[in-house]
């Protein structure tokens, strides 16, 4: 892969909207990428490996559960602080994006609103510190967007649970050391669980052939008669608002995350259009080139004042989870986009791993679809403006 | 141990530099500002020494309330205070001045500054602060050590390298080479919030250099090509038009 020469747009200045600790965040996450992620990424995705050293790495930066408090080895930070994290490591890889995302907001973030002290006392500091890792268990192989509908089980047998069932499309399945898991009890409510590497009757195989977040690890979880110790359970959370309200605060950093793929397409597009040479002259030159350009720096402008304002009314505690599923759902559609017309302006090299460009477009169709598909984000706006729901 | 680092605002070395004012005034619109990346290397130096010996790092800047946010990163990469001596660094013996008065309070073991800072390239502060102080100046270091009582730097001279030991109180100025810089992580930008910065006010110093005009070097000319069994012609182009034969 080229030198990595991402210089970030700001067509609207909205740098002016941040402080100056949002910007030496932002500032010190994209150098870090700059230095471990880039030079390898393409390598790991090409050869479909997680590149697993990274993770020392990710926590030392402090990706892992930049929201937590302190007190329990996150970093006590904002929303905004958090948002732009989730767009540098995006601008690497959307795979390394997901790490953080899954660590902090699909594992930790449970743990820390859910868990008892003990929970959090075991496992926060632990996974901050990139010593564990974790994954969050509740799309099924049969229940995706219905997640209302999952079938893995727990029976209370006095002095411990058992859990069966099975899980799919997990990040992170066979590399974490515990797992947030999604299952009904015998009163059919939605409770959440701490499943350990290790125990018996746990197994998480890998999966493999994906054409997408190649450099990220992707797997499934296995339940057969698995005994899971009282003190794992979430003590008071029930139903879906539990695994959804740590869907929405992963959602929120995909929508800061895919502005940041967004623009290391645009930049790299821009770079390009200027220095090719086609019937004497830049491409940049040509008013069918110029449209697409104008046309992304228009809509990531879009999307980051988007994000900023939900990352503003998040840090107010007003964000609402419609809001958030709009913001993904636009970004990301922005995002894949952006890619698209990356590809073709970088011509025949678009295609290859000297540039970014193919990477983020096949990742970004992952992104599209976890954490709430693109079409049911648009159904959560639909029911919110018209008070009917659509999707049953 | 008590080591104080003197740190510059300079432009992003990628910053488009213009001018204003029939170029007597830097254009300063929309650059981005970063610590003077010698003395950031500096800074990095001192932060592992003290972390295998202990310490407190000062970090001493001459500028406005505009350069807080650097004073803040070089918090967030590891220095424990800072000192914003509360004026526009106008020139080098100014900046020096401020330094020196305010250095000679804090009895640090010693002292870092930069080699240069990368707009200017005056090279001139730390030697002049040295020699207000009374101490020892080592220009130029890209390999610094300390064992707790005695400091040994490397330098390049030329043709060679020569090795040199001295004892504190004294001041180095750092290049390329001494370590690699740091990137803050996000527990160190929260601690920068509670860690202690000091304004204080300038002493009278004078102020001797006024730059009269900037000018950027002369645009690059189009690369033209010439056949390789073209001899004649580059003869004629090296004669005619670059006249360098």
């Amino acid at each position: 892969m080229s030198a990595d020469l991402f210089t970030a747009p700001d067509y609207f200045q909205v740098d002016d909207l941040l402080s100056d600790e949002h910007k030496l965040v932002r500032d010190s996450c994209r150098a870090w990428v700059k230095k471990e992620v880039t030079p390898i990424i393409e390598e790991y995705a090409q050869k479909a490996e997680f590149p697993a050293h990274l993770v020392k790495g990710l926590a030392d930066l402090g990706a892992f559960g930049p929201t937590i408090p302190q007190k329990y080895g996150g970093g006590g930070m904002d929303y905004i602080s958090y948002g732009l994290m989730m767009q540098e490591l995006e601008r690497g890889d959307s795979g390394v994006r997901s790490t953080a995302s899954v660590q902090g907001s699909l594992v930790m973030f449970p743990i820390h609103e859910f868990g008892t002290e003990e929970q959090k006392m075991k496992f926060l500091p632990k996974l901050a510190s990139g010593e564990i890792l974790g994954c969050f268990g509740l799309t099924e192989p049969d229940h995706g967007s219905d997640p209302a509908g999952l079938t893995s089980n727990i029976v209370d047998k006095g002095n411990h649970y058992l859990l069966n069932g099975a899980k799919m499309w997990i990040t992170n399945a066979n590399l974490a050391d515990v797992s947030v898991v999604w299952a009904k009890d015998e009163n059919g409510d939605i409770r959440g669980l701490l499943v350990e590497k290790g125990m018996e009757g746990f197994t998480a195989p890998e999966m493999h052939g994906k054409w997408s977040l190649r450099a990220s690890a992707t797997g499934e979880l296995v339940f057969d008669n698995v005994k899971i110790p009282k003190e794992n359970l979430f003590p008071d959370i029930k139903g879906l608002k539990g695994p959804l309200s740590c869907l929405n605060s992963a959602r929120y950093g995909i929508a800061w995350g895919a502005v940041g793929a967004a623009m290391d397409c645009y930049d790299s597009s821009l770079r390009y259009a200027k220095e090719r040479i086609q019937f004497g002259k830049p491409i940049a030159s040509f008013q069918l080139i110029q449209k697409k350009l104008a046309e992304m720096i228009t809509e990531i402008t879009k999307a980051q004042l988007l994000a900023w304002r939900l990352g503003t009314l998040k840090n107010e505690g007003k964000a609402t989870p419609q809001q958030v599923s709009m913001a993904k759902r636009n970004n990301v559609e922005i995002a894949v986009d952006i890619a698209r017309q990356a590809r073709q302006i970088h011509g025949a090299m678009g295609i290859t791993d000297e540039y970014s460009i193919m990477r983020h477009m096949a990742n970004l169709e992952s992104v599209m679809t976890y954490e709430g598909t693109h079409d049911v984000h648009l159904l959560i706006t639909g029911m919110d403006i018209t008070g009917i729901n659509a999707f049953s | 141990m008590n080591v104080l680092i003197c740190i510059a605002k300079v432009p992003d070395t990628t910053t488009k530099i213009t001018f204003t004012e029939n170029n007597t005034q830097f254009n300063t619109e929309r650059v981005q500002w970063v610590i003077n990346p010698l003395d950031e290397f500096a800074l990095t130096r001192a932060i592992e020494i003290k972390e295998a010996l202990g310490g407190t790092i000062t970090v001493m800047n001459v500028g406005l309330a505009d350069t807080e946010p650097l004073i803040r990163k070089a918090f967030a990469i590891g220095a424990d205070e800072g000192i914003r001596i509360n004026a526009e660094p106008t020139d080098c013996y100014f900046v020096a001045t401020q330094i020196a008065h305010y250095a000679k309070e804090g009895n640090y073991d010693y002292i870092f500054a930069g080699r240069e800072t990368t707009d200017y390239e005056g090279a001139q502060v730390g030697g002049i602060v040295a020699e207000i102080m009374g101490i020892p100046f080592i220009a130029g270091v890209p390999k610094f050590d300390y064992d707790g009582t005695t400091a040994t730097m490397e330098r390049e001279i030329e043709g060679g390298k020569e090795v040199i030991s001295v004892n504190p109180p004294f001041l180095a100025s750092i290049q390329e080479g001494v370590t690699e810089p740091r990137i803050p992580s996000m527990r160190g930008i929260m601690s920068a919030r509670t860690k202690p910065l000091t304004v204080v006010e300038p002493v009278d110093a004078g102020s001797f250099v006024k730059i009269k005009s900037y000018e950027l070097p002369p645009s690059k000319g189009e690369c033209k090509y010439v056949e390789a069994d073209n001899a004649e012609e580059l003869i004629n182009l090296l004669h005619t038009e670059a006249k360098v034969i």
